[in-house]
């Protein structure tokens, strides 16, 4: 009887772990594409997170409109946060060293919670679930319908990128500019565009993992460092620059703070994560599918 | 005398002179317990402005050193009543283990690796200091920290403790200005420049970065005590990332990344702004830091220090 309870646990925990992984694996996601277009971390990346979930409130719960109406309006409002963001922080700065980017995008970090915490206040937030919140008995755990939710928007999300850089042609041309921004000006692509595309691309991206993670586990206006430090451990243990790294590396991450939380102890959660990240720099910066010669020769 | 010497003797006498005039004038009285945390928190950003202009090597991670420093001091003094001055020592001890064990392998790692890896450091004790409640007393903080006395004299008022601190703090200052004036200092600057060209040169650059990152430690480790002792009570909050933000504001405001003095300038100015509108600030903090941050970094990235050197000389010196 022990044991089926233990059993019955672990996979509680480990779905869990998944839909929380889903959402670093989307902000490592958005780190990713930024990296890839400017060799740029941007550590305001959790910030779009939380700027989803709160605009999401807004429309929802203060506007009342339709669900997908909301979602589609909020997508849009921090894609334009997050191009409004490139041009007047990190345009300026073209050239720039490593030091002053770092600074730049942690000052825009703060500058956005202030702006979040001077209108919607230090209180978290709800969000009506997007299908009701019975939950679903699967192998003896109870899953909300909302992991459902978050884990298939992820799916889709990366269906999406893939097709995105693969198939069209600003795509293509982003993937270009990752690869070698002079090659791909000589060709007539515009770079300082396609960064602009990045930022804004990965806002949208961090917007969705708001809005989806909201029912779950709230939102307020300091949510966005610890988001963004567990994606961009995401994003470093899958190797940086690697899509399918990253969302492994998310999952991974997710599962492993969930198991951690479970059944060894739940405050020092977050300490389970950032430890992972710390070994991974210290031992395997490359990361778990990157190659070290790549990282090599990054700015790194 | 090196130029940075004849600054330090004018410092000297002008914090020594500061409570003497404010003792004749009204009103200015208060800004004594002011000038103090400014001594304190110029202790860490002394360190960080050695660690991030000097060496080049940021961190995100000092709010941890400083309140390691704390919690020595309040465990050891409040919890099994060791005089202040081991809790300072082992503090310090402490801190500077940590940071080495730390700062060999964080600082092989460079730019936005190294910038996270000092963040998830800082994160991680942060939650230690919340967690561990049986030894730091968790969130709601530890209280009845004693004061300090020195052989019998008792630092019980704002005006000894001022004298405390910043005797301490132009120590501090003095040893700074030397390593900087030294070979180590000539070695940082060259890291600073070309970390590939100085080791091409023979510089061993990890071995003056792990002993910058160390004496940076222990600076926010020495501030931490002091800050224990002073307020006779401290919580994890004093210590959030948040924190270690600030100190980064205070040093690039000031233009610390360029200058030792810088600083301590913006530590002054960012105490002193936090301090005439407080009421101001408590809603608007991030918003001001953040517009503060942006501001300087784009169109000032020299700092205060900047400013001054070009209204002075007329034109803007060297390369940022």
């Amino acid at each position: 009887m022990e044991q089926i309870t233990l059993s019955n646990q672990i996979v509680q925990y480990v779905f869990t772990g998944i839909t929380v992984g889903s959402i670093y694996a989307l902000v490592a996601l958005g780190f990713n594409i930024i990296y890839n277009a400017t060799e740029v971390i941007n550590l305001a990346q959790g910030e779009f997170v939380m700027l989803g979930g709160l605009i999401m409130v807004f429309f929802i719960t203060t506007l009342n409109l339709p669900l997908v109406v909301g979602f589609i309006l909020t997508v849009l409002v921090v894609t334009a946060i997050g191009a409004l963001f490139e041009r007047l922080a990190i345009y300026p700065l073209e050239g720039a060293s490593v030091l002053t980017l770092i600074i730049i995008t942690i000052a825009a970090s703060i500058f956005i919670q202030g702006l979040a915490m001077g209108i919607w206040g230090k209180d978290p937030y709800d969000l009506p679930a997007f299908s009701g919140r019975t939950p679903i008995s699967f192998l003896g755990a109870m899953i909300q319908p909302q992991y459902l939710w978050i884990l298939g928007i992820t799916i889709v999300v990366v269906i999406l990128l893939n097709l995105f850089f693969g198939r069209t042609m600003v795509g293509k041309a982003m993937a270009a500019c990752a690869d070698n921004p002079e090659a791909a000006s000589l060709v007539g692509i515009n770079v300082r565009m396609m960064v602009l595309f990045s930022f804004a691309l990965s806002a949208a991206i961090g917007s969705i993992a708001g809005i989806v993670i909201t029912p779950v586990s709230l939102m307020e206006f300091d949510r966005g460092p610890m988001l963004a430090i567990k994606g961009f451990a995401a994003a470093v243990l899958g190797g940086l620059g690697s899509f399918g790294g990253a969302v492994f590396a998310g999952f991974l991450l997710g599962v492993i703070e969930s198991l951690f939380a479970g059944l060894v102890h739940s405050g020092f959660k977050d300490a389970a994560g950032l430890i992972v990240l710390l070994i991974v720099l210290f031992i395997r910066p490359s990361g778990l599918f990157g190659s070290t010669e790549v990282t090599k020769i990054k700015k790194f | 005398m090196k130029q940075d010497h004849k600054i330090l003797i004018f410092f000297f006498i002008a914090l020594a002179a500061f409570p003497i005039i404010a003792h004749y004038i009204e009103g200015i009285q208060h800004y004594i317990d002011i000038m103090i945390f400014v001594g304190i928190f110029s202790l860490i950003t002394i360190g960080l402005s050695l660690l991030m202009g000097y060496a080049g090597q940021v961190s995100l991670g000092h709010a941890a050193f400083f309140g390691i420093g704390a919690y020595t001091s309040a465990v050891l003094t409040g919890k099994y009543g060791f005089n202040p001055w081991i809790g300072f020592l082992v503090g310090i001890i402490l801190t500077a283990a940590i940071a080495y064990v730390v700062g060999i392998p964080s600082l092989k790692l460079k730019g936005h690796y190294l910038a996270m890896a000092t963040l998830a450091f800082g994160i991680i004790i942060f939650i230690v200091f919340n967690e561990w409640d049986t030894m730091t007393a968790g969130p709601s903080g530890f209280s009845d920290i004693p004061g300090i006395s020195i052989g019998g004299y008792n630092l019980d008022s704002d005006i000894k403790y001022y004298g405390f601190v910043w005797t301490i703090v132009v120590l501090c200052l003095l040893f700074s200005i030397n390593v900087i004036h030294s070979r180590i200092g000539r070695a940082l600057r060259s890291i600073h420049g070309s970390e590939d060209a100085a080791n091409a040169m023979g510089v061993n650059t990890s071995k003056y970065k792990l002993q910058i990152f160390v004496i940076s430690a222990v600076y926010a480790s020495i501030a931490g005590s002091l800050y224990a002792h002073y307020m006779n009570f401290i919580s994890p909050s004093s210590f959030s990332l948040f924190f270690s933000i600030k100190l980064l504001i205070m040093v690039i405001l000031g233009g610390g990344m360029a200058n030792i003095w810088g600083a301590v300038l913006g530590t002054w100015t960012l105490m002193l702004l936090g301090a005439e509108w407080l009421h101001f600030l408590e809603e608007f903090e991030f918003l001001v830091y953040g517009a503060v941050l942006l501001l300087m970094t784009i169109f000032l990235p020299r700092g205060l220090i900047g400013l001054v050197e070009f209204l002075v000389s007329g034109r803007n010196k060297g390369a940022y």
